[in-house]
């Protein structure tokens, strides 16, 4: 089955990138489940707006440097 | 596993045990007496008392089991008991939609009866139903949801 969201994202990278922070690090940070960054991470869950803007907050980079979406071919 | 979808498995197992006690008995009563005498009424309150106390049963369980879990992970138990997340809230909402579309569903059922005149038995019988399939296929959708995302 295909992932639900067309949205990418470079979480994974950027908490490399951030000392190899944690899902569990990231999603008290956010206040949201582990299980919620997962979803994220995998794409199989679109996060608001809102929540979006504080991940990209909490890793100091701007929206597009954590999610894209694919150009129609 | 969100704690959340724990309650949501929860739901799911009371859902099913509960009436399949209740059915199974009237079942059994139905062999031997008249739809129209039969006392549903008694087994029907106890089943609606059972699915509440099994439900906060089942929320002290998973609570505990939630705080045992996060306190070996060195975490506040707290944390992870009381949040609930735009995802669950998302999730819940969708499943509730569904589960109300499928009660709507059996409200029609349960009006056709009451319009056949049937015995009180088969319209309490269908209405209890109605909610219990809802409530089943609400939870599915709910934990459907939580695996494969949406």
């Amino acid at each position: 089955m295909g992932k639900p969201t067309r949205v990418t994202n470079r979480i994974r990278a950027l908490r490399f990138e951030a000392g190899e922070m944690t899902q569990a690090e990231l999603a008290d940070r956010l206040g949201v489940t582990r299980q919620t960054v997962i979803a994220i991470e995998q794409g199989k869950y679109s996060p608001t707006l809102e929540t979006a803007f504080q991940i990209a907050r909490v890793f100091g980079v701007p929206l597009d440097d954590v999610f894209g979406y694919p150009k129609d071919k | 596993m969100p704690f959340e979808e724990k309650m949501t498995w929860v739901a799911l197992v009371v859902a099913i045990a509960v009436p399949i006690w209740y059915f199974a008995t009237m079942l059994g009563r139905l062999q031997t007496t008249a739809a129209a005498d039969i006392n549903f009424q008694t087994p029907l309150i106890v089943a609606v008392v059972a699915s509440v106390v099994l439900t906060v049963i089942g929320a002290i369980v998973m609570s505990i089991a939630t705080s045992v879990t996060s306190v070996a992970r060195g975490r506040k138990p707290e944390d992870d008991i009381d949040r609930k997340d735009e995802r669950d809230k998302t999730i819940g909402r969708r499943g509730d939609l569904v589960g109300y579309y499928v009660a709507s569903a059996g409200m029609v059922g349960v009006l056709i009866l009451t319009m056949l005149e049937a015995d009180y038995f088969w319209i309490a019988g269908a209405l209890y139903l109605s909610f219990v399939v809802a409530m089943v296929v609400s939870s599915i959708v709910k934990l459907v949801a939580y695996h494969r995302g949406f």
